[in-house]
Formats: C-alpha cells, structure tokens, sequence
C-alpha cells in the first residue's frame, strides 16, 4: 500500500523561523558585521544583500566528548604496505591517521561561519531602532494617486478582462452537472442494447432503447460549450498610493582643506544616509552638490572623486540648492532631507550669509543635518549653525566626527527613534 | 522469461511511472519477504529538502535557533555547489515518510523507491532496536503536539526563555537517553503510563530534595543519611526532568520532549552501517531483478551502476578524499558477503561461520537485520574476505608512546583483532563519554556530582565539558561537579576535576 503526493507546491519556507531565530539570537555580531561592510559599499547600491562573517567558536554548541589522550585503536581501509608492528610517528593536526571519531568534533580550527543575508535583512540590521523624524508631515498631506490593484472577480467587466481559467472552469462544471443524470441513463441504456441479444424477437425493445439514446445525445449535445453567465471577469479597484518620494541633497565641501580621508567619511555617512531614505520611501533622488567658493551640482563620482582646490564660501551651496527646490522638487511633493559635510572652515564674511540662506531651506526641507568631520574643536561654520540649531531643534542638527569609527554611532544618534 | 517492455526508456519522469515503478518494485519486494510500513511519497524540490534536512529530516519539528544555523550551513554549501543533496529522505513512521527530489531522473527515483521506500522502511519496522525503542505509529502526532507545545512555552514565557532552556536540553541530548532498560510492553502500556503518573505525583510530593524538615536531636543524621539516587542515573535529561527543584512544570515537559526524540534518534546511531547496508542491498538486487524481467533497459542500469559505485565508493586512508570508513561500503559490502557466504562459502568461510555457510541466504539475511546492531553484526558477520577487499589495518594510538603502532593488518593473526576493534568503533559508548549521575548533595547544597568512567584512559575534552556544566548547572539550579575517574580493582581515582560555577580555586579540588 503507497501513497504518491505531490509536495512541490506546499510552503518552501520551512525553516524560515528557525534562520529568524538565528538571527535573532546573533544580532549583535550581525549588527557589527553590517556596520564593517559598510566601509566598501558604494553610494547607490542597495540591490545586494552582505555576506556576514560570524566567528565559528561563538555559534558553538557543546556536548560532552572526548579529548585527544588515551588508548584509541582505529580501523582504516585501503592498507598497501603496513605489516602489523610497524611504527609511525604520530601525525600533527586532525589529518592522517591521528584524526579519530573525538578529534574532528571538537570546532577548533574552523573558519569563521559565512552567510549571505538579503538586502532586507541588511538593512533591518542597519537601522534597527532608528526613524526618519517628521516622516509623517507630508504622507498625511492630500493624495492625489491612484494604483490599481486586483479585487477578485466579478460577472461584469470588459472583454479584455476575461478571466479564462475561471470561465472555462464554471463553463465545466455547468455542463457537468446539466449532462450527469443524461449521461448516466445513456450509460445504462447503452449496456441494457448491449446486453440484448442480436435477434427478431429484441427488435422492438432495441427499437425503442435506440430512440432514447440518440434522443439523450441530441439533448447532450445542446448543452452549450460556454455559455453567458460562465464568463467571469478579473475585478480591478482603485487604491490611493500614499505620496513617497524624497529628495537627499548631499552637500559637500571640496575645498584644499578637505583630504580624501576626511571625503570618504563623508561618504560612509552618506552611504547611510541613502540607504535610510531608501528604505522609508518608494522613490528615492540624490543630488550632490559640492562647493569651494562656488557650488556646482555633479555626479556621484565626481562628487567624491574629483580634485578641487580654493577657499570656501558655504552660503554658495545652500542658495543652489535652494535654486534645485524650487526648480525641481515642489514642497507640496517631495519629503527634502539635507546632509551637508565639512571640516568647518568657511570665510568669517559668509556667515550671515549662511544663516540666511538656511533659515530659508529650514521650513522646505524635512530634516537637515551637518556633520563636522575635523579633529580640532570647534570651526567657524559649526558656531554658525549653533544657533540655527537652537532656533530649529527638530528639523536641524549637528554632530561631530573624528574617525570612521563615530560615523555609525552619530548616524544613530541623529536619527535615533523618538520614545516620546 | 518472457521479457516485458521497459517502463521507462527517457530520464523524465511523470507520476504513471512512478506509480508503475512503486507497484513492479513492491511486487518483488513482496518476494523477498521484505516487510515493510505503507509508504507515503512525498516529491519535494531542492528547498523543501533543505529544510527537510535542518530540522533533522522530521517533518516537523519545533524552533529553534540551531536548526537556523544548520539550514544557512546547508544552503550556502548547496548553493556554492560544495555539497549535492541527498536524493531522499527517509522517516521512520508509519507510514513510512520518504521524500524524493523533483530534480532526480526517474532512474534515480526508481533507484530511491527501492533504496528507501523498501530498504530502509522495512529495516525500520523489523529490526529490534526500531521495535523496542521507537513507535512509528505516533512519532508525527507526537512531534506536532511538541512543536505545538514549546510554541505555547514561547508565547507565554518568551522566545528567550524557551531557547535557553532548548540549549541547555541539546547539549545533554547524547546523555539523554535510555540504554539498557527496555519499555513496558505495548498491551499494558496505558496502565502502566497511568500508574507512572501516580508515581511521579506521589514521588514529588515525598521528593527527596525537598526533605528538608530537620532531623530530631538525638538522630544521628550522619548514618541515616540515604544515598540519592540509589545508583547511578545514566539518562542525565531524565533525571533532570524527574529531580531537579528548581525547573517549572513546563519546563520538565521541554526536557521530557527533548529527550523523547534523542531516544527516538537513538537507535538511528546505533544502525548506521547496517541500515544503509541493507538498503542499498535491496536497491541493488531490487533494481537487477527489475532489469531481468525486461522492466528497464540497459542505459537504465548503467545509470543506476553510477551512482551505485559513487555511493558505495571508498578512498584509502591517505587519499585526499577520505572521511573515514565509509558506512555504504562497509553495510553493502558486509550484506552482499553473506549472500556469498551462504550461497558459495569457501573454505575458509565454512571454518569462520559455520552456523551459517550454505545456510539459505534470504533467510540468513533478515534474520541479521533483525537481530543486531552495528556494534554486533560487525563482530557476528565480519569475514576475512571483506577484510582483504578492503584491505583494513588498525592503527594503535596511545598517548604514553610518541609514535602510532599497526596494531594489525588483514591477515590470517590480524582479523580476529581488526573486527574486534572495528565493532567496538560503532559502539556508541566508545563515541559518547559514558557520564553518569553519582551523587546529589540532599542535605547541604544541594549540588550535583557526575562522574565521568575513563574508558582506555580516555579523557574528557576540557573546553566544551565546562560548556556543557554550565548547561546543566542552568537546568540543575545549584551547583555541579563533574569527576572524571579511572576505576581498577574497585577503586576509582579522580583524574580531571570540572565544576561550575568554578571553584574558586580549583587547584585546591584537584586530586
């Protein structure tokens, strides 16, 4: 007695719970893994997911077994010249003759356990406990378009939206059930003439008998193939698409002063900036703007790569971007996150300038952050932000940064979720 | 014989042909009295078999983290290409469970039917291990009341809570098992679990540990003191579950559960070679009968002979492939000699088993899966003709001497020795240290001490063993020893010392 089944269809995912837990339970170390692999991504790319790297020896689970020492007599096959006696000396490491049933177990020695998490999961590990402050403005903001989406079916509708599969389905079954008891008398009637012997005196009841069954497939054979009310359409319905599409402006400055070391912690922070927005929003644009004494909008290779030199004039970037708002990206449409770098330095002469232009971008734009990367303590332009920030807390802030290492903790610090 | 049309001449397969293979491979089955559980196929794609594989290949089976890490281990080496799937796997359970892959030929789901769904199933039902220690009727039942069981746990108590306890539970799981008392039989089985029940009630509510209540001046408390337990407890889960004061209800069932799959696995570990053996016997003989009838054609065998040997191939010792004694080889090779040894025997063969040369084979066979395990159908059917085929040597490994010794070779002084040594290998306690519950401290702190008998002098690991304590002190709640000893002459001195939590000078415990 067998059964045959067919499983392909059934669920794949199985052991998704348990590669949850596993995450789960080693979030720390994926966590940390991620914030390393950061280093290497560019700006844009957010299709691949990270290879994860966690030490072997911490994923250990121990049972009881034993250690080398002892009297151990192995069985090994495929002897071509020992005789019994021989001597050897005894292999170093678990290879050879030396590796036994106790030795192989035992982890060590093992590489670090790698595995590939998806780009999902990489980003959940990023910003776990992180938000986008004042996400919520303009989403609540009126709404204007429409998706369609797939609502059932419905026994109306426009040709092109037939649904064959169910048509044709309802269509069988209909004339299953019109055609059964029909059918199932020709059956019948057909082995009663069959059963009736081929002679004279049969004639009249295998008369009769043949009138029914012709008029049984006549009346079978009326049943309609398709008929009107088998047909079925596909139902679509309008729903409202929540409004969502940012805008980051990276704002950098390229003047003498900022090296390449201090560029690429400006990139790792925009990396991050990027991802974060990409993850809250459906469309997300870049625009990188940098500056010396004037501002020029590039792109992202040119942004970090090129070389510049000169002084810095910072108001210069902050009216070009105020030029692409209004240009571009209308309030009434785009969430406009600012994040602008430098090490600081900007011409005493520009700073009201700068305190202009700013209180300007402020009321567009959903949140603007400035990160200072220097080691010294505090520059011109970082006095000249203090205090926008103190007119504007909750859509302008500043953090310093010395080294890379304090770009993932300022990351979380600026956007960290508000418990209130 | 009147030869009969092929059933299947292309490698694709539909359901008709594995229906008409399934029926043509039971009918013959039936003539080899191969006694097996219904069969219930399952085709599965190559995910659904790494999932099958990272939950121990159950169907079901409940969370947990480390069954996580083996599906990511599993995945990444498929996907990499280091490592193929298998082309089946095979449940004890009744039915018996078997899930062949989509992606296989239909001379491999042929091969697999035979392999699996006649091989192991009827292993399964008629060997003594699997028909003392498993029930096949209610494994799944069982497995779904635990999944469903520790997702409550998890629910009520916390994720958390529950995984601990889970590691804990695993890192025991070997020690977790009953080895030589056997169960109630099935007919007064009910009874006797009732009777269990009221046992347990009323033991907890005398439990030793909680004794307490002090002794009236004048008792010499000293000479009454009782030894707890009586003797040593082997099944170190099941004198938790049973002991230990601190655990929850909840969390004794947890531990029951745990338990109740280590001793279902366990006879698994204790067939390795003979299980795979007979399987792959059947496919083979199963597959050439198939071919004699007409029922499949000669491009079908020459598939079915590669994977056959890739199956059953094994590399010496110093080739780069070796892994150890390959079991495919060792049961295939053992099975197929006894055919020999009853059909043809030699000389030499008449002089090694006498009870059993020129015995009829079929009957000779089934009656050594029945009644062994890999440890004594070693010892029992090993011959010296196998022993030259695979040209077996036994390699001596003591720590006194620098230098590795040929204990012996496949020679006429050398056999007795090598099937000695190689039985003893596949026994399990040669594999798990043999540890044991010695001694509850009832009346002071209440730790736990354990000891460890040196089998050959054979020391513990030190690194995971003090893991391992802090997994027990975990479920035990108080302290725990662990001594690992060498007994002779009914005396047993104490060479590695382990505790936890650690003394705080454990130079001071060492003897």
């Amino acid at each position: 007695m067998s059964f045959l089944i067919d499983r392909r269809q059934s669920s794949k995912q199985k052991s998704l719970v348990n590669r949850q837990r596993f995450m789960r339970r080693y979030r720390k170390q994926i966590r940390q893994a991620v914030a390393e692999n950061l280093r290497a991504r560019s700006i844009t790319n957010t299709q691949s997911g990270e290879k994860i790297s966690i030490p072997a020896r911490d994923l250990r689970e121990p049972i009881f077994h034993h250690g080398r020492g002892g009297r151990v007599t192995r069985v090994f096959p495929g002897n071509e010249k020992f005789v019994s006696g021989d001597r050897f000396p005894r292999p170093q490491g678990g290879g050879g003759g030396g590796g036994g049933p106790g030795s192989s177990d035992s982890g060590e020695g093992m590489d670090d356990f790698v595995f590939q998490i998806s780009q999902q999961e990489f980003l959940d590990a990023l910003f776990e406990d992180m938000e986008l402050p004042n996400l919520t403005k303009r989403q609540l903001s009126g709404v204007e378009e429409f998706k369609r989406v797939k609502a059932g079916f419905s026994r109306e509708g426009t040709p092109s939206n037939i649904s064959i599969i169910r048509s044709m389905r309802s269509a069988t079954a209909r004339r299953i059930a019109l055609g059964a008891s029909k059918r199932r008398e020709l059956r019948e009637l057909e082995e009663q003439l069959a059963a009736l012997p081929d002679s004279e005196d049969t004639l009249p009841a295998r008369k009769k008998l043949e009138e029914r069954i012709d008029q049984l497939r006549e009346q079978l054979a009326r049943i309609p193939f398709l008929d009107d009310f088998d047909i079925q359409y596909h139902r679509h319905s309008k729903e409202p698409l929540p409004r969502s599409k940012a805008v980051m402006f990276c704002l950098m400055d390229v003047s003498g002063s900022m090296d390449q070391a201090t560029k690429d912690l400006a990139k790792r922070f925009f990396i991050l900036l990027y991802l974060f927005l990409s993850r809250n929003y459906e469309k997300t644009d870049v625009v990188f703007i940098r500056h010396h004494t004037s501002a020029k909008e590039v792109d992202e290779e040119e942004f970090f790569y090129s070389r510049e030199t000169g002084g810095t004039v910072v108001s210069s970037a902050l009216e070009l971007m105020n030029t692409i708002i209004e240009a571009r990206y209308p309030v009434s449409e785009w969430n406009i996150y600012g994040a602008q770098a430098s090490d600081g330095d900007n011409w005493p002469e520009d700073a009201q300038r700068c305190v202009t232009q700013i209180s300007r971008l402020l009321p567009l734009t959903q949140y603007y952050a400035y990160i200072e990367i220097t080691d010294q303590g505090d520059k011109p332009l970082w006095e000249t932000y203090l205090d926008i920030q103190q007119h504007h807390p909750e859509s302008f802030a500043m953090q310093h940064i010395k080294g890379p290492e304090d770009i993932y903790p300022v990351f979380h610090e600026l956007f960290r979720k508000q418990t209130t | 014989m009147k030869k009969r049309k092929p059933i299947c001449t292309s490698s694709d397969w539909n359901f008709e042909i594995l229906q008409d293979y399934e029926r043509e491979i039971a009918r013959i089955a039936e003539k080899f009295k191969l006694d097996t559980y219904p069969n219930q196929i399952e085709i599965i794609n190559s995910e659904q078999m790494m999932d099958a594989y990272a939950s121990a290949g159950m169907p079901v089976n409940y969370h947990h983290w480390s069954f996580g890490k083996h599906f990511i281990n599993i995945e990444n080496n498929y996907r990499r290409g280091y490592m193929g799937l298998a082309y089946e796997i095979v449940i004890n359970s009744n039915p018996c469970i078997a899930y062949l892959m989509e992606e296989n030929t239909s001379t491999m789901q042929a091969l697999v039917i035979a392999h699996a769904c006649f091989g192991h199933n009827s292993f399964f039902k008629n060997n003594y291990l699997f028909r003392t220690w498993t029930d096949a009727g209610s494994i799944i039942d069982y497995l779904v009341f635990a999944k469903n069981f520790i997702s409550e746990c998890e629910e009520r108590y916390g994720t958390d809570e529950v995984e601990v306890l889970l590691d804990s539970c695993h890192a025991l799981m070997n020690q977790g098992v009953d080895r030589y008392k056997r169960p109630y039989p099935i007919s007064v089985e009910e009874e006797k679990r009732r009777q269990r029940e009221r046992e347990e009630i009323l033991q907890q509510q005398v439990n030793e540990l909680w004794k307490t209540i002090p002794v009236k001046a004048g008792d010499d408390a000293k000479d009454k003191t009782v030894r707890f337990p009586k003797e040593p407890q082997e099944n170190l889960l099941y004198f938790i579950e049973k002991n230990a004061p601190l655990l929850e209800p909840w969390q004794r069932e947890i531990v029951r559960i745990v338990r109740k799959v280590a001793q279902y696995m366990y006879p698994q570990r204790q067939t390795k070679i003979m299980n795979e053996g007979w399987a792959c016997f059947w496919h083979f003989h199963i597959l050439h009968e198939l071919y004699r009838e007409g029922l499949v054609n000669d491009g079908f065998m020459l598939e079915f002979f590669q994977h056959h040997t890739n199956v059953i191939y094994q590399p010496s010792f110093d080739s780069p492939h070796f892994n150890g004694l390959n079991p495919y080889t060792l049961g295939f090779g053992m099975m197929q000699d006894l055919k020999r040894i009853c059909e043809n025997p030699t000389a030499e063969d008449k002089r090694w088993f006498p009870d059993i040369a020129g015995s009829p084979w079929l009957d000779t066979l089934h009656f050594a899966m029945r009644d062994f395990k890999d440890e004594s159908f070693i010892l029992q059917f090993l011959s010296p003709r196998l022993i030259r085929e695979l040209k077996l040597f036994a390699v001596l490994d003591d720590e006194q001497h620098d230098y590795l010794e040929v204990a012996a070779i496949h020679d006429e002084d050398g056999y007795q020795a090598i099937r000695e040594t190689l039985a003893e290998s596949y026994n399990i306690s040669q594999h798990d240290p043999n540890i044991q519950v010695y001694s509850v401290n009832v009346r002071g702190d209440r730790s736990l001490t354990l000891r460890h008998e040196q089998h050959n002098g054979r020391p513990l690991e030190p690194e995971s063993t003090t893991e391992v304590l802090k997994h027990l002190h975990r479920l035990w709640g108080f302290d725990v020893h662990l001594q690992s000893v060498v007994s002779s002459l009914g005396k047993a001195t104490v060479k590695q010392h382990y505790d936890c939590p650690e003394a705080s000078d454990p130079e001071d415990d060492l003897i």
